[in-house]
């Protein structure tokens, strides 16, 4: 069984070159953050190495972290440009015991970020719900499409922060 | 394969009887040969989610109710330990032992219709009639405590929202006493059953690496052979004063980790969650139940992952904290929704009349997948 600060020191020994960097300001619980598009190197590394073990995706979060410059519109809605969308990974391991979370941030515009699909199969449908909700983009998901909205839904994702109800649904007025 | 039949493609559901609710299940078969299995999900989507940002953080509770909604108990749990880790504030004695036996009742309750709507999916009405008739006495005491019978929001952030009343722990001895002989009645009846066991025996085995590598937590993990419960991993309120035992899956009459075993594991997690009531009745402390509810909840800004062990599996909620009185981001871990997705390799080389037998034994809520 490992600290946070243990796991930490793991990752940095072994991937040297990579930005990582460590946040135990938030009470409660340390995070680790990580690069997007190199997740899935850490996890890959997470899971299989001796010492670590994590075999088990507890869960997987996107979160809308509403940084962006915010603008009000005339109807007082907001919109935010900029900014960054994350994904949370809770990971935990059913043999040593210890638990760690990591997490991802992409930009707003063009969220992308590395699948762990392959490596624990349970993110295949966090991560369809995370492209569902927050439209981040899992690249090498073998079949991201949505998964709680209606699949003809139009491009807008409801969880982020300056989500608005659509107009009309294939030509029918809401509120109807 | 020299004879190959056309590959064809079946709809069942969204209104069928044996998905437990509005599913839609795309089976690909080939013949009697079931290819793959794809899941529609998303009919009951109401984003939960999405609401709670809209909430402060005690009405929240009442959505959380209508998730799960065979085990609303338990969501309240998860929810209110989740906000009282992120505030960092202490709970009676009182309510704690209040909270596990409620809890404890409702898995109980839980599990009564599980078994009795599996009986009723394989064709076998009396089971699911005597267990329905036992849960009613669960439901009773529950509406006695908190004026409703399904949910409740009778847990709160620090306390709980009534104290139990004068009557409650004779009745739930009682209820004890009651039901302690009747778990053998289901034995008898559905359990060692011949046409029972030829169901469900060798059908939608799961490997214990292939089960944790989808996730799968609760009866499902344990009935492929591991004895995972977070409420001796991870013990949360407190389980770790309680003695009891985690049934795991054996193969008894066929393959670990096959339909019958995780069947079975909730037939004998019923007489554990008994074991664990009779306990906490006999140390049950007196003291005031809203005591400790804070005046205002307005926790720190920070990040809190917290998991309990729901009927179905583990419930996790992460609640992110802006510092402001209602919470910035809630995401909920339903384990109805990482033990549905492993229905398409369960199902793979099995027969039609199998994934009935099949969706029956990973015990799903619909309320709880779409959120």
């Amino acid at each position: 069984m490992k600290n946070p600060e243990e796991i930490l020191e793991l990752i940095k020994s072994n991937f040297p070159d990579f930005e990582v960097t460590f946040d135990s300001s938030m009470p409660v619980e340390p995070i680790i953050s990580i690069d997007p598009v190199k997740i899935h190197l850490v996890a890959q590394f997470l899971k299989t190495n001796e010492e670590l073990l994590f075999d088990s995706l507890m869960s997987l979060s996107g979160v809308d972290d509403a940084n962006g410059t915010k603008t009000k519109e005339e109807d007082g809605t907001e919109t935010i440009t900029g900014g960054t969308l994350s994904v949370y990974y809770h990971l935990h391991s059913t043999s040593l015991k210890h638990k760690i979370t990591l997490r991802t941030s992409s930009n707003r515009e063009n969220p992308e970020i590395e699948s762990v699909e392959n490596i624990w199969k349970t993110a295949d449908w966090h991560e369809r719900e995370a492209f569902d909700m927050f439209g981040i983009i899992f690249l090498n998901h073998p079949d991201l499409r949505r998964i709680l909205m209606p699949y003809d839904w139009e491009d807008t994702y409801p969880l982020r922060k300056d989500y608005k109800n659509p107009e009309f649904y294939h030509g029918m007025k809401v509120p109807y | 394969m020299a004879l190959k039949t056309e590959e064809m493609i079946l709809n069942m559901g969204p209104q069928h009887p044996s998905t437990h609710g509005v599913l839609r299940l795309e089976l690909e078969i080939e013949g009697e040969l079931i290819k793959n299995v794809k899941p529609h999900i998303g009919y009951l989507h109401r984003c939960f989610e999405k609401h709670a940002e809209a909430m402060t953080y005690p009405q929240v509770i009442p959505y959380t109710d209508r998730m799960d909604y065979l085990a609303s108990m338990y969501n309240n749990f998860g929810y209110v330990v989740a906000v009282e880790k992120l505030l960092g504030i202490e709970v009676p004695e009182r309510v704690q032992y209040i909270r596990v036996i409620m809890g404890e009742l409702q898995r109980i309750a839980s599990h009564q219709v599980a078994i009795g709507t599996y009986g009723l999916d394989l064709g076998a009405f009396t089971p699911f009639l005597y267990l329905f008739r036992d849960r009613e006495k669960i439901l009773t005491l529950f509406e006695e405590t908190c004026g409703a019978r399904l949910l409740y929001n009778y847990m709160w952030v620090g306390g709980l929202s009534h104290d139990i009343h004068p009557d409650f722990i004779r009745k739930t001895k009682e209820f004890v006493q009651y039901f302690r002989p009747n778990i053998q009645e289901v034995n008898n009846l559905l359990t060692f059953n011949k046409i029972f066991i030829e169901r469900t025996a060798n059908v939608g085995i799961l490997p214990l690496d292939a089960a944790i590598n989808f996730g799968m937590t609760g009866p499902n993990l344990r009935a492929s052979g591991l004895a995972f419960d977070i409420r001796k991993e991870d013990p949360y309120s407190i389980y770790d004063r309680f003695d009891f035992d985690i049934p795991v899956g054996k193969g008894t009459v066929g393959t670990v980790g096959d339909c019958w075993d995780r069947y079975y594991v909730r037939v004998l997690e019923m007489e554990q969650s008994l074991r664990i009531i009779e306990q906490a009745l006999d140390q049950i402390p007196e003291g005031d139940v809203q005591s400790a509810i804070p005046k205002r909840i307005k926790p720190p800004k920070g990040s809190v992952y917290t998991r309990v062990e729901n009927p179905r599996g583990e419930l996790g909620y992460f609640i992110i904290s802006d510092g402001s009185t209602s919470p910035f981001r809630v995401k909920v871990r339903a384990p109805s929704f990482v033990s549905l997705s492993v229905m398409g390799e369960l199902c793979k080389g099995h027969l039609v009349s199998d994934v009935v037998a099949i969706l029956g034994s990973i015990d799903i809520v619909l309320g709880e997948v779409d959120r």
